[in-house]
């Protein structure tokens, strides 16, 4: 029998880390991972020693103006790299009763952005009664993160880009690579093809289209143990390819690096990339990024209504320092005056030209 | 010391030949750096060129950083592959580029 010198190709996880009784699922375990001898032996500085010398300890907000909600961890699909660890199998969702909290809130925030995220949004079962009730409040820019392939999954989801047109949302859409192995490894088998699918749909309701207002942005995250390149390169190329092989349009693309943090930090560490990892990230430091890193212009609400300096420290369980720590109590002038709560996978949000939801910062 | 002449965690001290020679080492950072921009050839362009080289001088510094590079670059890898057999055509059409050496030879010295 011949051998292959090449490992098994392995095959993408069905359920969640939490579903599979990861030892990762545990918070606490990702936490001491990211406070670890890495750190504590002096090998590389924590992340308040790296900032504290360009004034940015204790690292403070500036104007709010991005609110960001997540409707729930529930997912269908178990991408590799989730910072959710999202998947068929969270029940975490977002209740009818916090859906009016968060209302409540955006009707009277200052923030001119709200970016509704998952798992799959959509999934939640009130998640088009939110969107109308959100889209009334009248904010400059309303956000929805899909995953493109909910769009295809089920019948009931084939009318979302009509629906979303409606409300004037703003679709961003993950994508890992323009060639359907790289998208397939990271995201599951037949992902590629449902994207390009969906990615049609919206391009023939108009999204994505040049001069069109229906905007359609495509986030890009790298697909293994390495930093995304220059972003406006990858969208080119991105533009390039999907045009040339399936006549696709889209606006903008979004390079965001993996943070190491849930499903993707238990990849690192078991493909021992975890140290390599965290000595790029601090090497490409970039104190240009710090000035504008997401968590000084975001809140980040969870699915059970508790507020975070953003969806990363949501996943880590580190709620906003200070007395205000739930919707239901939300003061944005005290939340203003918050310290920002960080650790060591800060270093993602700041490695070379910066990295946040709305793509690079530096 | 290392029991090994190649350790993949020396990679990241390559900036540290600057300081037993910080003109020199300067110079050919400067220099590397500029190399790489983009220019009339692209940074991406460059990249396999990099890595087709790293391959045929057989540096696995080299090698790890060009592979690391071509990913972040979005470069798959059916090109990385083609680049490095480029490089491994012309290293073994070197080689057999002397065997039009070895029939001179031959044939000087034959009858």
């Amino acid at each position: 029998m011949s051998q292959s010198i090449l490992p098994e190709l392995k095959k993408a996880a069905k359920k969640s880390l939490k579903a599979r009784d990861g030892a990762l699922a545990s918070v606490n375990a990702q936490l001491e991972i990211l406070n670890g001898s890495l750190f504590s032996d002096g090998e590389l500085p924590y992340f308040k020693d790296k900032i504290a010398p360009y004034g940015h300890f204790p690292l403070k907000p500036k104007k709010l103006e991005i609110l960001q909600i997540n409707v729930g961890y529930m997912c269908n699909q178990v991408c590799e790299h989730c910072h959710v660890d999202a998947g068929p199998d969270r029940k975490e969702i977002m209740t009818k009763e916090t859906m009016l909290q968060c209302l409540e809130v955006i009707r009277n925030t200052g923030a001119h952005t709200l970016d509704l995220t998952g798992g799959a949004p959509e999934m939640n079962p009130n998640f088009r009664w939110f969107v109308e009730e959100a889209a009334k409040a009248g904010i400059q820019d309303f956000i929805v993160r899909s995953n493109l392939t909910i769009i295809r999954a089920n019948k009931k989801y084939h009318d979302l880009p009509e629906f979303f047109k409606k409300h004037n949302v703003h679709v961003v859409s993950s994508m890992p690579h323009y060639t359907r192995g790289k998208t397939d490894k990271q995201r599951g088998d037949g992902v590629f093809d449902k994207s390009i699918e969906a990615l049609k749909q919206l391009n023939s309701v108009g999204y994505g289209m040049p001069g069109s207002n229906l905007q359609l942005d495509l986030v890009y995250n790298p697909s293994g143990a390495f930093l995304p390149g220059d972003q406006a390169a990858l969208e080119k190329d991105f533009k390039n390819a999907l045009d040339e092989d399936f006549g696709i349009q889209f606006h903008e693309l979004f390079a965001i690096t993996n943070l190491p943090i849930s499903r993707f930090l238990d990849y690192l560490v078991a493909s021992e990339n975890y140290e390599d990892y965290m000595y790029a990230l601090v090497e490409a430091f970039n104190p240009a990024a710090v000035a504008n890193v997401m968590c000084t212009n975001t809140i980040s609400v969870s699915w059970d209504g508790w507020l975070y300096d953003c969806d990363f420290n949501q996943m880590l369980d580190l709620k906003v320092a200070g007395k205000i720590k739930h919707i239901k109590a939300y003061n944005e002038e005290v939340l203003n005056n918050r310290e920002i709560v960080i650790s060591q996978h800060c270093y993602g949000c700041t490695a070379g030209a910066g990295s946040s939801c709305q793509g690079t910062v530096a | 010391m290392a029991n090994s002449y190649y350790d993949p965690a020396d990679l990241r001290k390559f900036g540290n030949i600057t300081e037993w020679s910080e003109e020199l080492g300067t110079k050919f950072f400067d220099y590397y750096g500029k190399v790489f921009e983009e220019g009339a050839l692209s940074a991406r362009e460059k990249s396999l060129i990099a890595l087709a080289v790293a391959h045929v001088v057989k540096c696995p510094y080299c090698i790890d950083a060009y592979t690391k590079d071509g990913l972040q670059r979005g470069i798959t890898k059916e090109e990385m592959m083609e680049a490095v057999h480029a490089g491994a055509a012309i290293e073994s059409g070197a080689t057999l580029v002397h065997g039009v050496q070895m029939m001179n030879k031959y044939n000087k010295l034959s009858m």
